[in-house]
């Protein structure tokens, strides 16, 4: 081959090679979002109620422990898991029961979830109940919220500022 | 039955290679195609990455707003240097992994990755994993459209474990959620896993004698000028400040990193663990779910070995070393680790004790193959030789792992095929042409860059041209010797030019030699000459 054919083949390949870079390192466009939706985060990090109340120990009890571990009272560690569920427009967007974390099940409960929703008005709903004994949801939020195309929703907890908090 | 499915995929993809490789062998020579060095051009790419991420470094502000903006004034206010080298960056980082992988694919299609070879097969994966978190780690440093993207989908994947108290994506909630110390601990990781991936190359290169880390001038300089083309033709740029209220519509993703971000949503964040753990794991394996036959390892004779440190010198896997020896105080032995021996047989080319000339009936040399010995290779030399008929007779030695010499056989041509063109004792060439037995010799072996034990065409040619020891006597006439290396592909090339080269022999007014030639006991350290 030439030395002029050679130097037009390394041309062709350096071509290709900086192509090919040049090309994949942005094309082709990963589409996110189609027109018309947004997006509703829902995060949640709780600390249900303790499972179980404390109790007196019996005369009994208190004489098999040791004495220096002899507390009068028996309260445990563990958690009741955390019930959680949205609704947007009356539809169900996520149910869940959250277990508490850690070994001894006596950390917080946690869900992150992301949802792509049309945008548009909306009446969103929120509910929580962080003791399975009680009979219904002891945290409860219903808004009208109107997202806009791209709009990124959160729907937060802080059982400290009321519940859940829609920003 | 497993081993022959890999080994058929093994051959259809060399095949390809081959194909491809006969093109850019055309366009840049063999010495410099850039196919024989995806390795170190993947190391190269990673040093015009660290060079330019230092000047970047120098302009970069660590903060949620800042970072934007000192990103953006390197991209425009300083195009002319901050902009170049930003884009050189990110090109050089693709480049890096589109030349890792095709290095991968390479090594794999030539069978070099199990047998000795594992542990530089194995070490590599991880070499992987760590350039893509390098990669990804850098995409979020931008803080752009992308970074947000990045971002929120990877701590999301992470999250899939369930392993940290609270999902570490609330970190990313919305833009009140980012603080100014994260980009800290972005850049701290991102200085601190490039570290790692040199230290890790280290041992990714540990196992092999003189590793070939430098790439070619004129495929250095031809990159280069490649990279900063298109740096000034398609500067890289932002894609507009994160805003973590609102998500983007789309993003245009590097797919030589973020290839594995759109599985997210179609596969869920599981089933891509699954995928990424099961490659890692698949392709670690890869060396013992198909494993070769292993081949005897060199053994040392001894008696025959003086201590000379050639082989020492010549193996390319460093598997020969020399050690004090037992009997003979002051005196050396070479020794050979058989985890590390790839049965090459360079050592025993390299030996002074495996000329033919010796007079010994059973030609025992200081170090050998046990599946190709030296005496074997005489006694079938002396028989081909004895047969050899009609004008101009060629004993062609060829390697294993080249052309296939075999298909050149014909009236008046011998071959053999050795384990490594550099198995060739060159006393050899010397023997095959003493009394005019044969007219001449033509060596051939992988082509330039490219042989399958990394240097043994190297040491055949600095052998030749006195370089190197054991030298090719001087007493042969050098028309009568041909080197010509010839790939897998190149049997057709190799035929044409061995028709030249009998050509030429026919025409040649050459007489053959009839001196006669040195015979060395063999425990000379001597030149052959």
């Amino acid at each position: 081959m030439s030395k002029v054919m050679r130097y037009i083949g390394q041309a062709a390949c350096y071509g290709l090679f900086i192509g090919c870079i040049g090309y994949f390192s942005t094309s082709p466009a990963y589409v996110l979002l189609e027109p018309g939706q947004a997006v509703l985060k829902l995060s949640v990090t709780h600390a249900g109620q303790i499972k179980q109340p404390c109790r007196r120990r019996s005369e009994e009890e208190l004489a098999k422990l040791a004495p220096n571990m002899r507390n009068a009272m028996d309260c445990t560690r563990e958690r009741s898991p955390v019930d959680v569920e949205i609704e947007l427009d009356g539809r169900e967007l996520y149910r869940a029961t959250l277990a508490p974390t850690g070994l001894a099940r006596d950390g917080a409960s946690s869900v992150y979830r992301r949802f792509r929703v049309p945008s548009g008005a909306h009446t969103l709903r929120a509910r929580l109940k962080d003791h399975m004994d009680l009979s219904d949801f002891n945290y409860v939020r219903e808004s009208q919220v109107t997202l806009a195309s791209g709009q990124v929703l959160v729907v937060d907890f802080d059982s400290r500022r009321g519940g859940f908090i829609f920003r | 039955m497993k081993t022959q499915v890999y080994e058929r995929l093994q051959q259809v993809t060399r095949r390809g290679l081959a194909r491809v490789e006969k093109l850019f062998d055309a366009a840049f020579g063999a010495r410099a195609n850039p196919l024989y060095y995806l390795g170190t051009l993947a190391f190269f790419f990673f040093w015009v990455v660290v060079v330019s991420g230092i000047y970047l470094f120098l302009y970069f502000d660590t903060g949620t707003v800042t970072a934007f903006r000192s990103v953006e004034y390197l991209t425009r206010e300083q195009w002319y240097i901050g902009g170049v080298l930003r884009s050189l960056h990110r090109y050089a980082a693709d480049a890096m992994v589109l030349t890792m992988m095709l290095h991968l694919l390479r090594e794999f299609a030539l069978d070099r990755y199990r047998g000795k070879r594992w542990f530089s097969w194995v070490t590599g994966v991880p070499l992987i994993w760590l350039v893509f978190f390098s990669g990804v780690n850098g995409y979020w440093l931008g803080w752009d459209r992308l970074s947000q993207y990045v971002a929120v989908a990877t701590t999301e994947w992470i999250d899939w474990f369930g392993i940290f108290g609270q999902p570490i994506a609330r970190n990313f909630l919305d833009q009140a959620s980012v603080s100014d110390r994260f980009f800290t601990l972005l850049v701290f990781l991102h200085i601190g896993i490039p570290l790692f991936l040199l230290a890790l190359t280290w041992l990714h290169m540990s196992r092999i004698s003189r590793p070939r880390t430098g790439t070619p001038r004129p495929l250095v300089l031809g990159s280069l000028a490649a990279l900063l083309l298109l740096a000034f033709i398609k500067p890289a740029v932002s894609q507009g400040p994160a805003d973590l209220n609102t998500m983007p519509a789309a993003v245009s993703l590097d797919w030589f990193f973020l290839f594995v971000y759109p599985l997210f949503d179609r596969w869920g964040y599981g089933a891509v663990w699954a995928l990424a753990g099961g490659l890692t794991l698949f392709v670690s394996a890869l060396p013992w779910l198909a494993p070769r036959k292993a081949e005897p390892a060199a053994v040392v004779d001894p008696p025959n070995c003086n201590g000379c440190g050639r082989c020492f010198a010549d193996c390319p896997y460093g598997a020969v070393v020399m050690q004090p020896h037992p009997d003979k105080p002051g005196h050396q032995l070479a020794a050979v680790n058989p985890d590390l021996c790839v049965s090459c047989g360079i050592c025993a080319g390299a030996c002074p004790s495996s000329t033919p000339f010796r007079s010994a009936a059973e030609l025992v040399t200081g170090i050998d193959m046990p599946q190709l010995s030296i005496h074997a290779l005489r006694a079938r030399l002396d028989a081909a030789l004895a047969q050899l008929r009609g004008p101009a007779r060629v004993v062609v030695f060829g390697c294993d792992h080249a052309a296939d010499v075999g298909a050149l056989r014909e009236a008046g041509v011998a071959t053999f095929s050795l384990l490594c063109a550099a198995q060739l004792p060159p006393s050899f060439v010397d023997y095959a042409l003493q009394d005019g037995r044969a007219d001449g010799v033509l060596v051939t072996g992988c082509d330039g860059a490219d042989c399958h034990f990394r240097l043994g065409n190297t040491w055949v040619e600095q052998r030749f041209t006195h370089e190197r020891e054991p030298h090719l006597r001087t007493r042969a006439a050098r028309e009568r010797v041909r080197v010509a290396w010839a790939g897998v592909a190149d049997v057709e090339r190799l035929r044409k030019e061995l028709t030249a080269y009998r050509r030429e022999l026919r025409l040649s007014t050459v007489e053959p030699s009839n001196e006669e030639p040195t015979r060395n006991s063999g425990m000379e350290c001597a030149v052959n000459e």
